[in-house]
């Protein structure tokens, strides 16, 4: 096994973070900076009647108040793609400012720009606006009657209908049939950063925006686009992002909007979201309901499912998350159907949100299994490992690799499972009923489809730097990239810098959906090994160096120098030789083409989540105990960073189950707790004892280091693992999420 | 309005609006951004510094308020190129991802450390309850502050 790869280095960022030097989009220092406000809409349904913008303008210190009269049209809409094809990737199909039209509250319909924060804050209280409005429609009860069942869904990547086998005889036939309705709050990313963008234009044309995102290049294509100003002219520098989970996956209008205002006025100008505007200003976990009907033998093997989803998308875009993707291929069962419904409402476009999909999905299909565990008296993990599958059933291809059963025997393993009496309400501790649950955990592998390319040099005194173009936002991608490389090489870390963070680097597409590790890790990887191909050629050419003539597939190499693989004592540093031949440096580049979605294999990372609660029986309260989940995401390039996502991810999943959810008031249309005093998200005290453990698996087909990713997986499953340890501790079953007290005290009593 | 701020040792006198809070007066105007901003409600804690020896969320001080006593931000930590034992400690626990909520725990943790140099598990969640982080899941944060408050001695008896 390679020497750094699979380490637990530590962070190599970690010194400018608790220093406090990393410098986040909105701290870069710029001379003459001005500030830009905005303002969003109070309504949610309206014509915009009357803009006076006097007062404002003539408050002190105000440069330009920014509407829909005098805002620069867009140059073009880019359709709406997840960024990681690779492309622009607008999150939405809409551009605000364009016209009168208020679609959702929250919308951007005036910029305030000012030379100082405060003076743009308080001129913005100064723009009066009157507007005609209509009632608004922005609830899931409100539009289900004219749901409609969409082509495409998730930007136009996945099918609004997926079928397999047939699924009425199915259902028909089963021995048992489990049908339960689901319903789903929705989410905020609220990552503590709220997006913030910094815009500054030079002398000759060029723009440099330093943006908070996961991927710089997704800013340069979609400001390129908006802007009409070629991509080689704009500059987008992302060196730290404070925290993202999809809210900075897609290019929101914020950053366009900086750039707009900065060539208005003349000067650079920073545009920060505040935190009410970042839920409104970034997509959202849509709201959504979900009907599922699980057919199966008496034994437990499934034979049949049928899952149907309704959410709120806007009156622009088709988009749903994908919750019914990896519930449809998770087991091993012949017939299936799963159909997305959409209706539309006065909305912001929903977006990727940490395990997007998944993470609701997974939940409703993980509660029904337990209660078929239930019905059928099967214990919950063996229900499972009876329909663990060898092949993707939707294909029949087997996959890349699974470790399925193995997470799921090492996670009962760790937890203590063996020997749960799995009737309901057997254990209390005083006030507390105690209850365990589990859930398989799945996330789909997702791949960029473009070429992925780093940079890796060598100079004559043996230091090597490598360059591809991602951006930090705490997933520890410098640090990994720093160890790929020193392995390709054979030198030590600290021999290595990694630089990524801005759009000179060789293109890497944007981090999404667990892809990146995998993306940046193959083009480093490729680079480093280019690089070594080409010094042991230099080598072996060489009259002077000892291994001259040798076979270049007989020279291994470590510390820094390059040997024969039988004769160790025959070889030299790379340094020694670069240095003997005056050569100042060698260069080379890797270009990873990611292998077509049609592999011949199911990509797919699995897991299983173990959970025990407490749940106080009179106050209904949920107290989460200990949690352990297990996952089996290929090749892990640092244990430490690894872990770290994962039990983050775990916290994220009791957050979905336990505390989130964002309230539509219905009447105004707006969202009623847009703030992180009513948005609750889990707090220290809420979290309980955490055990991360991963599984090897054999993975050499999803890209050259065998990386899956661990970005979303440790989310996956943890709602249903909670809810049904609920329901054991207490005989009621959750089906709503974020689990409210009310309901288990209503039943409980 | 004329304010002089003691910050990090260090006398700054600027002219300031009234409304300016002193968070954005330590990023804004004397460039100290590792003092983060990250909510309206005085909920997340990223702003977190000393005042007079004490944390307080600089986001619910005004500049003006400040006039007169001193600030220490995440800056004031190290000493003479070295770092504190709990800016160590979140280096080798692993106590950050994004950082963004770093700055603000340390200020904490060092408080809490000055006043009890070996605090149990409890006491160090207890003392960071204000504060959010969204992406480590607070086990390696906790974890963090135990390495401080165990190479602290260490330090100390040197
Ligand atoms: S900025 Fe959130 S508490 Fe001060
Ligand atoms: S490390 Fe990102 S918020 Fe704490």
């Amino acid at each position: 096994m390679s020497p750094a790869i699979g380490g637990t280095l530590a962070r190599l960022d970690g010194r400018a973070k608790v220093s406090g030097s990393a410098r986040y989009s909105g701290e870069v220092p710029i001379p003459h900076l001005a500030h830009a406000v905005l303002i969003g809409a109070p309504v949610a349904n309206a014509r915009i009647t009357a803009v006076d913008a006097t007062e404002a303008e003539q408050s002190a210190g105000v440069l330009a108040v920014l509407t829909h009269l005098n805002l620069p049209k867009v140059a073009m809409q880019p359709s709406l793609l997840p960024s990681l094809a690779g492309l622009a990737a607008p999150g939405h199909t809409f551009f605000p400012m364009q016209d009168d039209t208020v679609h959702y509250a929250g919308q951007h319909v005036a910029v305030v720009v000012a030379d100082t924060l405060e003076r743009a804050e308080h001129a913005a209280t100064l723009v009066r606006i009157d507007y005609d409005t209509t009632p608004p429609v922005t609830l899931l009860e409100e539009i289900k009657d004219q749901a409609y069942e969409p082509q495409k869904i998730f930007g136009g990547l996945l099918p609004g209908r997926q079928v397999r086998g047939d699924i009425e005889a199915g259902l028909r036939d089963a021995e048992v049939r489990v049908e339960a309705m689901y319903e789903f709050a929705a989410n905020h990313h609220n990552p503590i950063e709220p997006s913030t963008t910094t815009a500054a234009w030079d002398e000759v044309g060029r723009l440099t925006l330093y943006d908070g995102i996961q991927g710089p290049t997704s800013t340069q294509l979609t400001a390129a686009a908006f802007l009409g100003v070629p991509p080689a002219q704009i500059r987008v520098v992302s060196n730290y992002v404070g925290g993202s989970f999809g809210s900075k996956a897609m290019v929101w209008p914020h950053a366009t909007l900086a750039a707009m205002a900065a060539r208005h006025v003349g000067r650079p100008v920073r545009l920060a979201l505040n935190r009410e505007q970042m839920f409104t200003s970034c997509g959202h976990r849509e709201q959504q309901r979900q009907h599922l009907t699980l057919g199966a033998r008496a034994d437990g093997k499934l034979v049949a499912v049928r899952h149907h989803k309704l959410s709120l998308t806007s009156h622009f875009d088709d988009w749903a998350e994908p919750s019914l993707q990896s519930p449809a291929i998770i087991y091993d069962y012949p017939n299936y159907e799963g159909i997305y419904r959409l209706g539309r409402g006065n909305i912001n476009t929903p977006t990727f949100t940490r395990a997007p999909g998944e993470a609701t999905g997974m939940f409703a299909m993980e509660s029904a299994m337990d209660e078929l565990a239930e019905r059928i008296g099967v214990d919950p993990v063996e229900l499972r490992l009876r329909n663990c599958s060898d092949t993707d059933p939707a294909t029949g291809d087997p996959w890349s690799s699974s470790g399925l059963r193995e997470c799921l025997e090492r996670g009962a393993e760790l937890f203590g499972w063996a020997g749960r009496d799995p009737r309901p309400r057997q254990r209390r501790e005083g006030n507390w009923l105690i209850g365990t649950g589990m859930a398989t955990a799945a996330y789909p592998h997702a791949q960029p489809v473009n070429p992925q390319r780093a940079r890796a040099r060598i100079y004559s005194d043996g230091s090597v730097i490598v360059e591809a173009g991602v951006s930090e936002f705490g997933t520890g991608i410098s640090t990994a990239m720093t160890l790929v490389a020193a392995d390709g090489l054979g030198v030590t870390v600290d021999q290595v810098r990694f630089a990524g963070g801005n759009t000179d680097m060789p293109n890497i597409t944007a981090a999404v959906g667990s892809a990146g590790a995998g993306a940046a890790s193959a083009a480093v990887h490729l680079s480093v090994t280019a690089l070594r191909e080409q010094l042991i050629g230099m080598a072996v050419a060489d009259e002077q160096s000892p291994l001259h003539g040798a076979d270049p597939a007989a020279v291994v190499v470590e510390g820094g120098r390059m040997a024969l693989r039988d004769r160790p004592d025959a070889g030299e540093t790379y340094s020694a030789m670069l240095q003997r031949k005056l050569v100042p440096d060698v260069e080379a580049i890797g270009n990873w083409i990611p292998p077509a979605q049609d592999v011949g294999h199911g990509m797919h990372t699995f897991g299983a989540q173990f959970a025990e609660v407490g749940v106080d029986a009179e106050l209904g309260l949920i107290r989460v105990r200990r949690m352990v989940g297990v996952f089996a995401p290929g090749r892990v390039l640092n244990r430490r960073t690894a872990h770290s996502q994962l039990m983050g991810g775990m916290l994220w999943g009791l957050g979905q189950t336990l505390l989130e959810a964002t309230r539509m008031d219905a009447r105004s249309g707006r969202w009623a707790n847009a703030s992180l005093a009513d948005y609750l998200v889990p707090v220290n005290a809420d979290s309980p004892d955490v055990v991360v453990d991963t599984v090897e698996v054999h993975e050499n087909v999803v890209n050259p280091l065998g990386v899956k990713g661990v970005g979303e997986i440790g989310v996956v499953g943890v709602a249903a693992a909670i809810g049904n340890a609920v329901y054991h501790a207490t005989g009621y079953r959750a089906r709503s999420l974020p689990i409210a007290l009310d309901d288990i005290l209503s039943q409980a009593s | 309005m004329q304010v002089t701020v003691t910050v990090n040792g260090e006398e700054y006198t600027r002219d300031v609006d009234t409304r300016l809070l002193l968070v954005h007066f330590l990023r804004d105007h004397l460039g100290l951004t590792g003092t983060h901003w990250g909510c309206d409600t005085s909920n997340c804690g990223v702003c977190t510094v000393w005042l007079d020896g004490v944390p307080v969320k600089s986001c619910t001080v005004l500049a003006v308020m400040a006039d007169g006593h001193a600030v220490r931000t995440v800056e004031g930590l190290e000493r003479n190129g070295t770092l504190d034992p709990v800016q160590e400690g979140f280096v080798q626990c692993h106590g950050l991802q994004c950082g963004f909520c770093t700055p603000g725990m340390m200020l904490t943790a060092r408080w809490l450390l000055d006043h009890n140099p070996d605090p149990s598990e409890e006491q160090i969640r207890e003392a960071i309850s204000g504060q959010s982080c969204r992406c480590t899941g607070y086990e390696n944060i906790v974890r963090s502050v135990r390495w401080a408050a165990e190479h602290s001695t260490v330090e100390a008896t040197k």
